[in-house]
């Protein structure tokens, strides 16, 4: 009898261990599901820091403004280089104080919010076509028809007549043109497939742009470093970098025709004049294809995203105008540090649209700063 | 008096009856002794049930991943149903998204992995548990093979960038293949096969010293060749071991993910030969996770975590019954 009982005792132990694991996995369940409202805390924490995340395009640049604005005012900012989606998704959740994309936020993201979001400009960059040709000294000069015909895959040699005609005096060898392009979502892809939808039709109804589109053609390498090693590596290939990737790697990059007919190096001088535009009120505007003579066609801009009121969840005025010196500054005296990372410093218009912007920021419905 | 450890545990009527001394120090002793038999009781209880909570805890995981997975890809099934298992094409602009091509990459690049890799391992494995099972050399050779195993992926990857995809190219070129880049399926099963390689041959390692020697002895005494040794009693008699090894180094191949993806070649079309461009399911996850941008995008990334999990599962099964099999005969 007594064994019996004891048995049975250490049967409903073991169920109840059952049980109570079973609790624990779905509680762990939910908490995936409703990750969102749970981590919504952290920005309302009195921890000084603030919070970013998003592009790792501009992560080089952020980190050089951010120490410099932690020696001169004590603020310490911290920003997770995730993407730009994450990034975007870390805002929606209200995890991170700002969000950084090279992307305006698309209508789904946007409709994810709670509420209206703004973007401020805050640098810009280039994507460069680098190439490998061996035989070939000069630097190559491509046309935007060139250019989507290569990425759809309708120009496959590379002395095909409309390169060759493009290149007069450059002996072009009859090499296969190998295509690279990223295999990771990224803002540069977003940038180079926004720009080809723009000047080819062809490639806007078959491909379009994303962050990650259905490539028809080539080889997809992971990050500007898979890009770059495949291309060196790979006679024939051509594929298209950061601009600064190539500048510092040294790796030969072509002249792109811009819609005044120019060929143009991508430099920071070119990119930052590409930006020097007309640029609407909320500064949603791809630079791809600029009017601007000298500008380089395929550049574009790089936000900050931030909540137009910033007062929500526990957040204290303190903490939003914080974010808000902190973003000014950056548009403004932050740029210095823009040029010898290779980041295009804003134009002009572009700083003035941002400021315009910062100042509709809001707290309690009342501007934060004057 | 029966035996005292019954469904893993000893119950207090098992313990053996004594018969005690009546003077005081005999009642104190057997006190001290029933106390301390108690106190192990108690031990062996506390010790098993910790046994049940962590094994339980192993299960819950493993039935919390399942759980999320399918919840986060329910959008996706919603949005495209069954048709994602072999859609053919995987367009994020279009919200267009099949699997297929994936699938096929996963299974072709680790099956052929496999292939590559099991007679380096079983090599490996027979020359370290049979030949030379002690000295310094195997010793080396162990420790090297173990090492293989602890490099970061990524610098396979970067390896095979560098090193192997122009001896693939040349390779390529050299047997004909209409586009020679080096990169594709081919290459990927390379770095693969080279990074499973210690998980089959250090299990077989172990497996096949544990033959007892009597078996081998015996069958020395009747005249046996050291390979007829090992092919009629050594690999006969650890083939489960050997197998279970192998099925190991699947698991490992079929989940692996940077070596892969960087040389790959990260193409959504269809794979129409091993030496073409391809992709598998758990780099197209790291690929395009962070900066997939719909709700349905990530949620057909997740489903495709969602059949990298399904596909090992039943892979592992089928691997099971081989063993039962082995084992049964």
């Amino acid at each position: 009898m007594k064994k019996n009982l004891l048995s049975f005792k250490s049967t409903l132990t073991v169920a109840s261990l059952v049980i109570a694991s079973l609790v624990i996995a779905l509680s762990l369940v939910s908490c995936g599901g409703g990750g969102g409202a749970s981590g919504g805390d952290s920005t309302g924490s009195n921890d000084d820091a603030l919070l970013g995340a998003g592009s790792s395009f501009d992560y080089i640049l952020f980190s050089k403004q951010f120490s410099e604005y932690n020696k001169a005012n004590g603020l310490k900012v911290n920003y997770q280089s995730v993407g730009s989606g994450a990034g975007i998704s870390q805002l929606t959740n209200k995890t991170v104080d700002f969000g950084a994309s090279d992307a305006v936020m698309n209508g789904k993201q946007d409709s994810a919010l709670s509420s209206p979001a703004i973007h401020i400009p805050i640098t810009a960059g280039a994507v460069a076509l680098s190439y490998n040709l061996p035989d070939v000294k000069d630097t190559l000069n491509l046309t935007p028809d060139i250019i989507a015909g290569m990425f759809l895959g309708t120009i496959s040699k590379w002395n095909d007549p409309k390169i060759v005609a493009a290149n007069k005096g450059v002996k072009l060898p009859s090499t296969a043109i190998q295509i690279v392009h990223r295999s990771d979502g990224s803002g540069t892809t977003n940038i180079f497939t926004t720009y080809l939808s723009k000047v080819s039709t062809d490639w806007n109804t078959k491909v379009g742009k994303g962050s990650a589109v259905n490539w028809p053609t080539g080889i997809g390498g992971k990050g500007s470093e898979g890009v770059s090693g495949t291309v060196k590596q790979t006679p024939g290939a051509i594929g298209y970098v950061e601009m600064s990737y190539v500048i510092q790697n040294k790796i030969p990059y072509a002249r792109v025709q811009n819609k005044a007919g120019n060929f143009i190096t991508p430099t920071i001088a070119s990119v930052t004049a590409a930006a020097n535009v007309q640029i609407p009120p909320d500064s949603k505007v791809s630079l791809t294809n600029t009017d601007a003579p000298d500008g380089y066609p395929i550049s574009g801009f790089s936000w900050v995203i931030i909540y137009k009121e910033q007062k929500y969840n526990d957040r204290n005025l303190d903490r939003a105008s914080k974010l808000l010196k902190l973003l000014s500054w950056m548009i403004h005296d932050g740029q210095q540090y823009s040029p010898s990372l290779n980041y295009a410093p804003l134009s002009p218009a572009a700083v003035n649209v941002g400021d315009a912007i910062l100042k509709s920021a809001t707290y309690d419905g009342k501007p934060i700063l004057q | 008096m029966d035996t005292s450890v019954k469904n893993g545990g000893i119950t207090r009527s098992d313990l053996p009856l004594r018969v005690i001394n009546s003077t005081p120090e005999g009642i104190a002793k057997a006190k001290n002794r029933i106390r301390r038999s108690f106190r192990q009781i108690r031990t062996e209880t506390v010790f098993r049930q910790a046994l049940v909570i962590i094994g339980l805890l192993m299960v819950i995981l493993v039935m919390g991943i399942l759980l999320t997975l399918v919840i986060k890809s329910m959008p996706s099934i919603k949005a495209l149903g069954l048709k994602y298992l072999w859609g053919k094409t995987w367009d994020p602009v279009q919200d267009i998204y099949g699997a297929a091509p994936f699938l096929l990459g996963t299974l072709i690049s680790s099956f052929l992995a496999l292939v590559i890799s099991v007679p380096f391992s079983l090599a490996i494995a027979i020359f370290l548990g049979e030949y030379y099972p002690k000295g310094w050399l195997p010793d080396f050779l162990k420790n090297a093979v173990e090492l293989i195993a602890a490099v970061p992926s990524v610098i396979y990857g970067f390896w095979a960038l560098a090193v192997l995809v122009p001896i693939v190219r040349t390779f390529e070129s050299h047997i004909g293949v209409l586009a020679p880049i080096g990169q594709g399926i081919f290459a990927s099963s390379l770095v693969l096969a080279v990074m499973i390689i210690p998980y089959a041959a250090s299990l077989g390692r172990s497996m096949i010293q544990l033959v007892p020697s009597q078996l081998k002895e015996a069958a020395y005494g009747l005249g046996a060749t050291r390979w007829e040794v090992i092919r009629s009693v050594v690999l006969p008699y650890t083939k489960s071991g050997l197998f279970a090894g192998i099925l190991l180094s699947l698991g490992r191949a079929l989940g692996e993910t940077m070596a892969v993806t960087m040389v790959i070649g990260n193409t959504s079309l269809m794979p129409h030969s091993i030496f073409a461009l391809g992709n598998t399911m758990a780099s197209v996850i790291a690929n395009e996770f962070s900066e997939a941008d719909k709700p349905v995008y990530v949620s057909a990334l997740i489903e495709l975590g969602l059949v990298l999990f399904l596909v090992t599962v039943v892979i592992n099964l089928i691997g099971k019954k081989i063993i039962d099999r082995f084992t049964n005969d």
